[in-house]
């Protein structure tokens, strides 16, 4: 799994950005202003060792972290249309895609992988908020689409790991409609009582906080990551109120029962494999109810 | 009546007509002549006008003060008009009204945005922008309609989501997801128009329906012409250019797929005709109705999910 890693990045970076390697070889947290050693900080998952502080983890690191023993198949993604609206701001939105696509090495904002995860097999769909801003348009739609496709039929759990900012604006309407089909495609997991888990990264706004990522079956965050459906900056200027400490974080949300628990990044591997095991155990065999075959299982239980 | 920038020749000609009238008090003939000639003239000019409106004009008339909004519709269209209240939970949100009624006949749940319409209403229905009890009261009357089989029309009119603190402290993003996944689920027909504007989350809240109906001038988008034109071009002054870019005309996105049919509105807007624009939009709404009824309900929710599924998949080139 490493050589790519260990091998394509710095050859990527060397080629991109040659002069940032040696700044990159420390890092100021930018909560607390420690100065952090870049290997120290990548086996503390780029969490702060000073104050915690939970910075953005580049979503194949997040990947690797997750799986059993960082080992992952990622599935092809279906191709989106491409720029529908043709959409030109003052770039093109192609020109925008291809640089986009060029410095990340990714088609689009999401990777959809699947694996296993204490032993167990998942889907999981991971948002790349270094593409983008990790924004919500046909092609991330898709790879939703995909990876509740592939989670029902592998019969395995469905884990969504937002990063976004919202709407691909330059997607217009069809970004929006992303809200839609995303519910869509988390639905048909949740209908084959398998478990759909959100776990809310930094930031989880707009759009897509406000469909597939907030529809878990048991939704976990990220501490001090910010989630929300209209922006802090918007709040403030248009309607001029005052934003009471910690708005909008994750401590904020489980605090007004949004969410049901903020987990340090190095706990959420396991608390993961804990709630899904948990979620799809059964009764020891014995206790289970046998159906006549034809029996739909929901008369059988209005006549319990 | 409001004059909207684009408008004002228009206007000036019909004062004229104004102070003819006043001057002749029916009896000339020489200013009754002249009356006819300015209003053929007015009439041609409206048509010419709102034959070719830029999707920035349609911007300002789909927000036109004196358009029809929700609760004027529902005073047109809907007999028996029985608003219910409350999400069973914190409040009562003015910001979307609902009710029962009877449509041509049938029983309805209508659940729409209400902007309000003049400063005392506009503040009563927070200027048609819900927070989530606004959403949670809509998913419950679409629950209810679910119950019992009753038809739900949403009527969408709205800049978006409140965007305040207390409206994030209790859950916007989930009471809209919720609402969405509610619409999606339904097992009943289900019609959605967007009667003026359609603005972001806010609007997909309602509007996962079985047909999405929209008038011929309305506007239905991801971000407001002036939030993307502050994000994209970092000027709020890009307005023009972001309404353009976005395709936000109802012409624009039945060409896209994404709405069914778009209802004509009388020469010059649906606030210069209130009785035409209603009269169009109850055919409308009633054509898509009975195209939906006595349909199975999982049909019914298979349909629109696939719907959903599919849009934006193909006949984009
Ligand atoms: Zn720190």
């Amino acid at each position: 799994m490493n050589w790519l890693t260990n091998y394509v990045r710095p050859k990527l970076q060397a080629l991109v950005a040659p002069k940032e390697v040696p700044d990159n070889l420390w890092h100021k947290c930018p909560s607390c202003g420690h100065m952090i050693f870049h290997r120290d900080l990548d086996k503390a998952l780029r969490v702060c060792q000073h104050c915690g502080h939970h910075m953005r983890l580049p979503v194949k690191r997040r990947l690797e972290m997750l799986f059993d023993d960082g080992a992952y198949t990622r599935i092809e993604l279906p191709k989106a249309v491409e720029d529908p609206l043709k959409f030109r701001d003052q770039k093109r939105y192609t020109d925008r895609l291809k640089e986009t696509r060029a410095r990340t090495g990714e088609h689009d904002a999401i990777i959809v992988a699947h694996g296993k995860m204490g032993g167990m097999g998942v889907v999981v769909a991971a948002f790349n908020f270094d593409f983008q801003g990790g924004s919500m348009g046909m092609a991330v739609g898709e790879g939703l689409v995909a990876a509740a496709e592939l989670a029902v039929l592998q019969d395995a759990p469905l884990i969504a790991i937002p990063a976004s900012g919202g709407a691909r604006m330059q997607e217009g309407i069809l970004s929006l409609m992303q809200m839609a089909r995303t519910t869509v495609a988390v639905d048909r997991v949740k209908e084959k009582r398998l478990p759909y888990i959100v776990l809310l990264s930094d930031p989880t706004t707009g759009g897509v906080s406000a469909s597939f990522a907030m529809l878990g079956d048991v939704a976990i965050a990220e501490p001090g990551a910010v989630i929300g459906f209209a922006g802090a900056r918007v709040i403030e200027s248009t309607i001029r109120e005052k934003l009471p400490d910690g708005f909008q974080k994750a401590e904020y949300l489980l605090d007004k029962g949004m969410i049901d628990m903020v987990v340090h990044r190095r706990e959420l591997r396991a608390t993961l494999v804990r709630v899904i095991s948990l979620l799809r155990n059964r009764a020891p065999a014995g206790e289970l109810l046998v159906l006549p075959r034809e029996m739909n299982p929901e008369d059988a239980a209005r006549s319990v | 009546m409001h004059i909207l920038d684009f408008e004002k020749p228009i206007a000036e000609l019909e004062g004229k007509i104004e102070e003819l009238r006043h001057l002749g008090d029916g009896g000339d003939v020489n200013i009754a002549d002249e009356v006819g000639r300015l209003q053929v003239k007015v009439d041609k000019l409206l048509r010419a006008t709102y034959a070719k409106l830029t999707p920035w004009q349609k911007t300002q008339v789909a927000r036109h003060p004196e358009r029809p909004h929700s609760l004027d519709t529902i005073k047109a269209l809907i007999e028996e008009f029985t608003p219910l209240a409350g999400d069973r939970c914190f409040g009562e949100d003015r910001a979307i009204v609902g009710g029962l009624g009877r449509f041509r006949g049938r029983s309805v749940m209508v659940i729409g945005n209400e902007k309000g319409s003049d400063t005392e209403s506009r503040v009563t229905h927070n200027f048609g922008m819900a927070k989530p009890e606004g959403y949670r009261k809509a998913r419950r009357l679409m629950e209810m309609a679910d119950h019992f089989g009753i038809p739900v029309v949403t009527l969408i009119d709205t800049a978006g989501a409140y965007p305040g603190v207390d409206a994030e402290a209790r859950g916007q993003a989930e009471a809209i997801a919720r609402s969405i996944e509610a619409g999606l689920n339904l097992r009943v027909p289900f019609v959605a128009v967007v009667i003026g504007e359609g603005g972001s989350g806010g609007a997909i809240a309602l509007a996962a329906a079985n047909a999405v109906l929209m008038l011929e001038h309305a506007i239905y988008s991801v971000i407001s012409p002036e939030g993307c034109a502050s994000i994209l071009w970092r000027t709020g002054d890009a307005a023009k250019d972001a309404a353009e870019a976005l395709k936000l005309t109802a012409q624009d996105l039945q060409r896209l797929g994404i709405i069914d049919v778009v209802v004509p509105e009388p020469l010059g807007g649906a606030h210069r005709n209130l009785d035409l624009a209603m009269r169009n939009l109850g055919d409308a709404l009633e054509a898509a109705l009975k195209g939906l009824e006595g349909l199975d309900g999982g049909v019914l929710r298979a349909r629109r999910r696939e719907k959903f599924l599919e849009m934006g998949r193909q006949g984009l080139a």
